[in-house]
């Protein structure tokens, strides 16, 4: 065999294990959606979709258990549109400071602390909100106990806050310098510039990180598990507890019959979950794109 | 496309190969038992089989979880050697049983009582299963009603999937549904820090929780009727019986158990076996 041929093979070896490395993960998410799909679908039957419009979610029970995935997905909301509240506007506001106003060297100093938050396990974090947050609650508004919709809510807001500062700081970074320089030039202030300029320009990469921070929050488990009190209530109160999807999911995965009626309705929670999920990442991407702001 | 199916076949490729080298020779004949069965006692199951094993390397023990109802469907198809159960089979399974030829013997190997635990500064002491039930259906929801203070009762429960909390719902609830306001927490460890840290709050616990968080909580006594008098659990009235809600934990087999299975059983009824039922936070049956 010659040597070009050799070399040949090897590149086209190469490429096929690149091309699959590749493919592999568009097909895993095609066998995820298959799989959900196989281990939910008897439950359309028997007991049928229906079912799951009822307004009480109790698994277990002696008497007629219930299947209503509305207190859950109420639940769900609720804490991610308080975590939202939250988040949001601190996130914008660091975002613009450190894209906008903050010196080098403080930037230096203040992204790998934005970084690390984003990197401690959920775990921790719902330990610190069982001992710190939800006494902190307690005593604020004078509850027999702290463990809240509120409570999970602010939980989740620190491990949205990276996500949003970072994908909205990058949002402002790419707005073009001709804007902020013809603003500059036709008198406007450094603060008019970033209020009335830069952040309207920016505005649909912002709305794309909200997006994505909603995706983080709604599919976030072990923190809301830890510290929301898991009532399958239906309630817009924030100091109410409330029971959201995912940690109904990893709460009773564990012992649920394998092909009931029960394990079955768990797996259709997981496909409201990925569809919500799927459909918030795509149109963030399609904001993304239609901005010209993806990297 | 053919990108894709190629890149599949390659996944399946490395997947069987990598699956190949599963079964191991084994130079010597190893007698194998395997246990299926409730969550409750994975643990004090898995405790015993490291003890045994200590002393019986010749004996391999498998040892898998599922649930009570799992364990007793694994013994009536025959796939497990030893079901553990935690609570007694029902007529149903029973009687599928003798359809398939399958004799279930009942071995009692412990006994687990769960206790109710409140804030220490609660002036309540002791409540009537009868309370309890209204408590936790959430008929009564201040303290008041079952002669405390003034405070609303904070309901703190396991998850669903606790043999817990199904015990708890045959037993006290008598079958009825909790009520929806409960708190379910996912452990143990968060029920105690929850009562300890809130004044109205009443939660259910394994025997050997309540006696680790003895201080921070405050246990109360159960009385199981009106005329009966207060209960404090402890392991001389959950072992009696007296102490109202308390459970037997048993061993299912086919039959007299022989060989391994019956050395392991006799093991585990020996007073080696029983202390370890103590250390798990058990109550031993000897």
């Amino acid at each position: 065999m010659s040597r070009s041929r050799k070399l040949f093979i090897t590149d086209k070896l190469m490429r096929l294990l690149l091309v699959s490395a590749a493919s592999a993960s568009v097909l895993i998410v095609c066998l995820i959606f298959l799989f959900l799909f196989k281990e939910a679908g008897p439950f359309a039957l028997k007991p049928g979709l229906e079912k799951l419009w009822d307004s009480q979610w109790i698994p277990v029970s002696f008497q007629q258990e219930h299947f209503g995935v509305g207190p859950l997905l109420s639940g769900s909301a609720l804490v991610t549109a308080l975590a939202m509240l939250v988040t949001v506007p601190i996130s914008v506001l660091v975002a613009i400071y450190i894209a906008e106003i903050a010196r080098p060297a403080e930037r230096e100093f203040l992204k790998p602390f934005i970084e690390i938050l984003a990197s401690i396990p959920s775990v921790v974090l719902g330990f610190f909100g069982l001992l710190v947050v939800a006494p902190f609650i307690k005593t604020v508004f004078d509850l027999s106990t702290g463990l809240t919709a509120l409570t999970g809510a602010l939980l989740l807001s620190l491990m949205a806050i990276p996500t949003i500062i970072s994908l909205s700081e990058d949002a402002l970074v790419s707005v073009p310098y001709s804007l902020k320089n013809a603003s500059l030039a036709l008198g406007a202030s450094h603060l008019q510039t970033i209020f009335r300029v830069t952040l309207p320009a920016a505005l649909p990469g912002i709305v794309a990180a909200v997006m994505l921070g909603i995706g983080r929050v709604i599919g976030e488990t072990m923190a809301v598990l830890m510290v929301t009190g898991n009532s399958a209530i239906l309630t817009i109160s924030p100091l109410a507890s409330v029971r959201t999807m995912t940690a109904t999911i990893a709460a009773e995965m564990g012992e649920v019959p394998f092909g009931s009626v029960h394990y079955q309705a768990l797996f259709w929670i997981g496909i409201i979950l990925l569809v919500i999920t799927f459909g918030l990442n795509i149109v963030a991407q399609r904001v993304l794109k239609k901005y010209g702001m993806m990297k | 496309m053919k990108k894709i199916a190629l890149a599949l076949g390659l996944l399946l490729v490395t997947a069987i190969t990598g699956c190949d080298s599963g079964p191991s020779q084994q130079s010597t004949p190893v007698q194998s038992v395997s246990i299926k069965g409730s969550d409750t006692m994975v643990h004090l199951v898995s405790s015993w089989t490291e003890e045994f094993m200590k002393a019986h390397a010749d004996v391999d023990i498998s040892v898998t979880g599922g649930g009570s109802g799992t364990g007793i469907a694994a013994l009536i198809n025959g796939t497990t050697d030893i079901c553990a159960a935690s609570r007694g089979m029902k007529e149903k399974e029973l009687k599928l049983a003798k359809e398939n030829n399958i004799f279930p013997l009942e071995i009692s190997v412990a006994r687990d009582g769960i206790v109710l635990i409140v804030h220490p500064e609660n002036p309540v002491n002791s409540l009537t299963i009868d309370q309890l039930r209204l408590i936790y259906t959430g008929k009564v929801t201040n303290w008041k009603e079952v002669g405390g203070a003034d405070t609303p009762i904070l309901l703190l429960s396991r998850e669903s999937s606790s043999g817990t909390f199904v015990f708890f719902q045959e037993h006290v609830l008598n079958k009825e549904d909790f009520s929806s306001s409960a708190r379910l927490l996912p452990g143990t460890s968060a029920l105690v820090q929850s009562v300890a840290a809130d004044h109205g709050a009443i939660a259910y616990v394994g025997l050997g929780f309540a006696a680790e968080a003895q201080g921070s909580v405050k246990t109360l006594g159960v009385q199981a009727n009106d005329q009966a008098g207060p209960v404090v659990p402890s392991e001389e009235t959950v072992r009696s019986g007296a102490y109202a809600v308390s459970r037997p934990l048993f061993f299912y087999t086919n039959g007299e158990p022989k060989d391994a299975t019956k050395q392991f059983i006799d093991f585990c009824l020996s007073p080696a076996g029983q202390k370890t039922v103590r250390e798990t936070g058990y109550v031993p049956v000897s």
